[in-house]
């Protein structure tokens, strides 16, 4: 089938820093993927290069076929009705000085579905579906509370009927009974317009019930992929363990047991170039890491992972 | 008897016409780690600006304890409200950014509690100062200590300002939501520093956050916020293994959890605090919901558990506020 979204050989560059290197990352219709890993290591980067709100230093990025860095500005405006962006934290990408309405009536207006006053209807459903009193619409953002901002932030999203929604880290501001609510949401808006996320997280456990698929990120690459009940339950790359041994348990018993055993992970310092760069904290380096970047392979279906442990014998 | 550090009972603060907590009440003992959980607007931000009398100027606050070290808090003058702060009890924060001055070294700023609290000389204090970003499980110290905090990663930056919270000796450390923003690598290892260092220096810790997970494994003991009260509070492995208010309940069963389910969603949000019930504040969105919860709910006590709740009223309880 062929992929909705799909970055090829993407590489960014900031200046003299490479954030992401020769990336790979497809994804199909109807799919939920995540990318997790940690600050720094480019999962924001390609969630924004998918939509070539960050346009990469080399490869190819395609929405339903496109390629997107061939499309003349206008003709990509246009593309952009269809694939949208949710941030973290809906204070900051909501702005502040138009009301509820308005955020929600401008995707229709700049995409030419609606008048200003023709979205009205549109908007008023809209805010129903994603929970909200549809008599708020003169209000403005700092009148709601931070659950009810992040539901305004993704009606404003899928409004406009986008296809792609980039969700970075749309719960990690919200407290944890809201977090609930808003992954209720978004679970049945995707059954309604039948819409594709890719979810940025950090947050393991949300990722393990709510992706079909799950991209590790480090250092600018994808360094494990494939479904979460299996990449969580048998990490192929030494990262992923770590990131798992991370996870909080919510069991006093087990968690001090864990606190007490567990080895202390070095904190993150540059790798040597072409290295792979967990070597200078990974428990199980060898000499082949720090020489030359292992690539992402196959290791069993639907589920690939680059690391020399699964290649070369010990 | 061990000696109580913090001792708050029937705490009151208002903003306006909002009600932030309506009569908290939470202890620490010295070595005791105790966890204050709740999610926005419960009021646990609150109480602990009150404990050190940081609260904005506009609050009014009124308890029938407020105690920190044995002295009222509320009443005390200003230079020994400032001896008790930083020497008597240390705050980190969720940011260090917004903690940390970031025109002045790292060194400097430690440097500058130390000369401060403890009287050090300046070459004293900046071997003390090294020596605690050693504690805090920096490396290289010395270069450390000359830098600016723009040039610590989130995590360095957190251990400095734990060292720093470090150099007046303190009894108590107030941690407020402190690896919010921080990877779970980083997290992980920061809990485990702060629990280690609560262990060897034997201080009191109260642990503020909304996260029940990442606070399991460190402290003793729970207290759970909501709208201004506390729910229930008692020892962690019973208010975890065998919580009995309906919302710590709720908070509990919402976690995702990598083994089991998504969790589950505890649908409505938090009342209106400028409108007073005379109920109890979890009625609308309980499913144990009873007749009675239209009255407010007393304390009821069971050893060391504490339970704002019709349910927890069996024979043999008894009324403790």
């Amino acid at each position: 089938m062929a992929a909705l979204s799909e970055a090829s050989g993407v590489s960014v560059r900031y200046g003299g820093v490479a954030a992401l290197t020769d990336v790979d990352f497809a994804v199909s219709a109807g799919e939920t993927v995540a990318i997790i890993g940690e600050s720094g290591c480019g999962k924001s980067t390609l969630g924004r290069t998918l939509l070539l709100l960050q346009p990469p230093t080399s490869g190819n990025v395609r929405f339903r076929g496109e390629d997107l860095t061939a499309l003349p500005a206008r003709a990509l405006r246009q593309r952009r009705r269809f694939m949208q962006m949710m941030f973290q934290d809906p204070y900051a990408s909501l702005n502040a000085r138009m009301t509820i309405g308005e955020t929600l009536a401008e995707p229709l207006v700049v995409h030419g579905l609606a008048t200003w006053r023709t979205a009205r209807p549109r908007v008023a459903q809209m805010l129903a579906r994603v929970g909200l009193d549809p008599g708020v619409t003169s209000r403005y953002p700092h009148e709601f509370s931070g659950g009810q901002r992040q539901r305004i932030a993704i009606a404003r999203a899928v409004i406009a009927g986008p296809d792609l929604v980039v969700a970075d880290e749309p719960l990690s501001a919200l407290d944890i009974t809201v977090q609930g609510q808003i992954l209720d949401l978004l679970a049945a808006l995707q059954a309604a317009q039948t819409l594709t996320y890719v979810f940025i997280s950090h947050d393991l456990p949300v990722v393990r019930h709510i992706a079909g698929r799950v991209a590790v990120m480090l250092g600018g690459r994808i360094v494990e992929q494939g479904p979460p009940a299996e990449v969580f339950a048998t990490p192929a790359h030494p990262y992923t363990q770590a990131l798992l041994a991370a996870v909080p348990i919510p069991d006093p018993a087990l968690a001090r047991a864990r606190m007490a055993t567990a080895a202390a992970l070095p904190a993150a310092t540059p790798a040597p170039p072409n290295a792979c760069p967990f070597v200078p904290r990974c428990p199980a380096a060898r000499p082949i890491c720090a020489e030359s970047m292992p690539p992402l392979r196959d290791i069993a279906a639907h589920r690939s992972a680059a690391c020399w442990l699964n290649e070369v014998p010990a | 008897m061990t000696e109580t550090l913090l001792d708050i009972a029937n705490l009151h603060v208002r903003f306006g016409a909002t009600t932030a907590v309506a009569g908290a009440c939470l202890h620490v003992s010295k070595g005791e780690a105790v966890g204050l959980v709740g999610e926005s607007g419960s009021g646990k931000s609150a109480t602990i600006l009150a404990a050190l009398r940081l609260h904005p100027a506009d609050a009014r606050i009124s308890a029938t304890r407020l105690t920190l070290g044995g002295q009222d808090v509320l009443t005390l003058p200003q230079p020994a409200l400032r001896r008790l702060r930083g020497r008597f009890a240390a705050m980190i924060f969720q940011d260090p950014l917004t903690a940390l001055n970031p025109l002045l070294t790292i060194g400097t700023q430690i440097a500058e509690v130390l000369t401060r609290h403890r009287a050090l000389s300046r070459a004293d204090a900046r071997g003390q100062a090294a020596a605690l970003l050693t504690q805090v499980g920096i490396t290289d110290p010395a270069r450390r200590l000359a830098q600016y905090p723009h040039e610590f990663s989130g995590g360095m930056r957190q251990r400095a300002m734990i060292a720093a919270s470090l150099a007046g000796d303190p009894a108590l450390l107030i941690a407020d939501e402190p690896t919010t923003a921080l990877d779970v690598t980083v997290q992980a290892e920061l809990v485990r520093l702060i629990a280690g260092l609560q262990r060897q220096r034997g201080m009191g810790l109260l642990w503020v956050t909304h996260d029940l997970a990442l606070m399991a494994g460190i402290v003793d003991r729970v207290v759970v916020m909501y709208a201004g009260r506390v729910m229930e509070s008692g020892p962690v492995a019973a208010l975890y293994a065998n919580p009995r208010h309906p919302y710590t309940i709720a908070l509990l069963e919402s976690l995702p959890r990598l083994d089991q389910g998504r969790g589950r969603v505890l649908a409505g949000g938090p009342p209106d605090l400028t409108r007073p019930t005379s109920g109890c504040v979890f009625a609308p969105r309980c499913s144990a919901r009873m007749p009675r919860c239209v009255q407010a709910p007393p304390v009821f006590a069971a050893g060391d558990s504490h339970v704002a709740c019709w349910l927890a009223a069996p024979a043999g309880a008894e009324v403790a506020a």
